[in-house]
């Protein structure tokens, strides 16, 4: 690829998608985009620069952006965010709530839907303590592509492995031959939107708990501190903004403060910051094995070839 | 370090799985059935078990009974790593003890987050 189109590309992607693509990313422009390349016949990647050059083609532009921004998810990602969600989180809400009983959560990166499920099935799980409670969890992204896979809620057997609690899975989800579907049930507490982090979010309401989880780090440092502003706007004043593990607000706004001993949760600067709940380290109840497995049979058994036994031949999978 | 017991009748499979669970910091031993596993545990229990389900002589979930009823036979977590992967199966193994669940086809990234997910590794 030439300088200029490299360029180009930074500049396109910037624009669109607030995506900062460093000089050293070249191979991901190489194995996003000749995907699309291929798919598209359009010969290699300097014609596909030519095609958006023109500005006319805008399902082209809308694939690229989708590509280069689309990145894995599962579920319970890193662990950490969703014991603080249920441990420390949820317990300071249901008390500053306790009037309302509403709980309003945005899932800023929201990709196939593995976070956003993950929320709504701790949820379900502290049923107890969100007893006639009502929650809402949105799901934004923006990419209409993986949105709707999040809607459909439908996994493989592969992506229901990493990071779900087997218990969940026989608890929540319902099986679809080779593949696993999240029950009505939880699907329906979530709401998926298209939406770019680039836009206003003036329509977006108030939020308790913001999850933007490994957004940030695509962005530049201008792009970041705005996004930040905006988001604190949009959270309630004892509200929680959860960011990736590789993100931090230091340094880059006064707007938000770390919250004492929780690792990646930041809160409001003033009032909410002023009175820091206090930590728990209380499970849920209902998150114990034998609590997931009312009501279930069993059946005949499948058995497979042994040499089908062991996941090839990506490069972050074991080879025999 | 802590001990895992690869229990397969696939010399394949334990022998990947050794090398997954080496590299994740476990020392680990091999049984081929359940019979056999059940002998290593009369004379020391793991601290994990990964536990195929279809095996001749006796089968996983037989097993997996038999050390749940042991003194001390509560201790290591199991994992079952088999080809059942019918929701009812795996609803009957929890209810046997299991801790966790592998559905073959597995990586090192699933054995990795089963692990965590079973409280064996950080």
């Amino acid at each position: 690829m030439t300088p200029a189109d490299f360029s180009f590309l930074q500049s396109f992607l910037k624009t669109r998608s607030g995506l900062d693509l460093a000089a050293d990313k070249q191979y991901l422009i190489d194995s996003r985009l000749n995907p699309i390349v291929r798919k598209r016949q359009l010969g290699d990647l300097a014609n596909l620069v030519r095609a958006l050059r023109t500005g006319t083609d805008k399902a082209l532009e809308n694939v690229v952006v989708e590509a280069m921004t689309t990145n894995e998810s599962f579920f319970f990602r890193d662990k950490t965010p969703f014991d603080q969600f249920r441990d420390t989180i949820v317990p300071a809400i249901a008390k500053s709530r306790a009037s309302t009983r509403k709980l309003r959560i945005w899932c800023a990166a929201a990709s196939t839907g593995q976070e956003p499920y993950s929320l709504a099935m701790i949820i379900k799980e502290m049923s107890g303590t969100l007893a006639n409670w009502s929650s809402e969890i949105i799901g934004t992204d923006l990419s209409t592509e993986v949105l709707e896979k999040a809607r459909a809620g439908l996994y493989s057997q592969f992506e229901v492995q990493r990071g779900l609690p087997v218990q969940m899975l026989v608890k929540y989800f319902e099986q679809q031959g080779e593949m696993w579907q999240l029950n009505p049930a939880i699907r329906a507490m979530v709401q998926y939107k298209t939406f770019n982090l680039l836009d206003s979010f003036s329509g977006m309401g108030q939020f308790d708990v913001i999850f933007c989880r490994n957004v940030l780090i695509y962005f530049d440092a201008p792009t970041k501190r705005d996004v930040l502003a905006r988001m604190a706007r949009q959270l309630a004043p004892d509200g929680f903004l959860v960011l990736g593990a590789a993100e931090t607000v230091v340094g880059l706004t006064t707007d938000f403060v770390p919250m004492n001993g929780c690792r990646g949760v930041y809160l409001p600067t003033g009032k909410g910051a002023a009175a820091q709940p206090q930590l728990k380290a209380v499970n849920a109840p209902g998150l114990t094995p034998s609590s997931a497995m009312s009501g279930l049979s069993s059946a005949a058994a499948k058995p497979t070839p042994a040499a089908s036994n062991v996941l090839p031949l990506t490069p972050s999978r074991f080879r025999t | 370090m802590k001990t895992c017991l690869v229990v397969d009748d696939s010399s394949v499979i334990r022998k990947v799985a050794r090398r997954i669970l080496e590299d994740l910091g476990f020392v680990v031993s091999e049984a081929e059935d359940g019979d056999t596993a059940l002998e290593a545990c009369s004379q020391s229990f793991p601290d994990a078990i990964l536990l195929d389900w279809n095996m001749p002589r006796m089968d996983g979930l037989s097993f997996l009974e038999k050390v749940r009823a042991l003194p001390g036979g509560d201790a290591p977590k199991v994992v079952f790593c088999t080809t059942e992967n019918d929701i009812g199966k795996i609803a009957r193994a929890l209810r046997s003890g299991a801790d966790e669940y592998i559905m073959k086809p597995f990586d090192r990234e699933i054995v990795e987050a089963k692990l965590l997910q079973a409280g064996l590794i950080a």
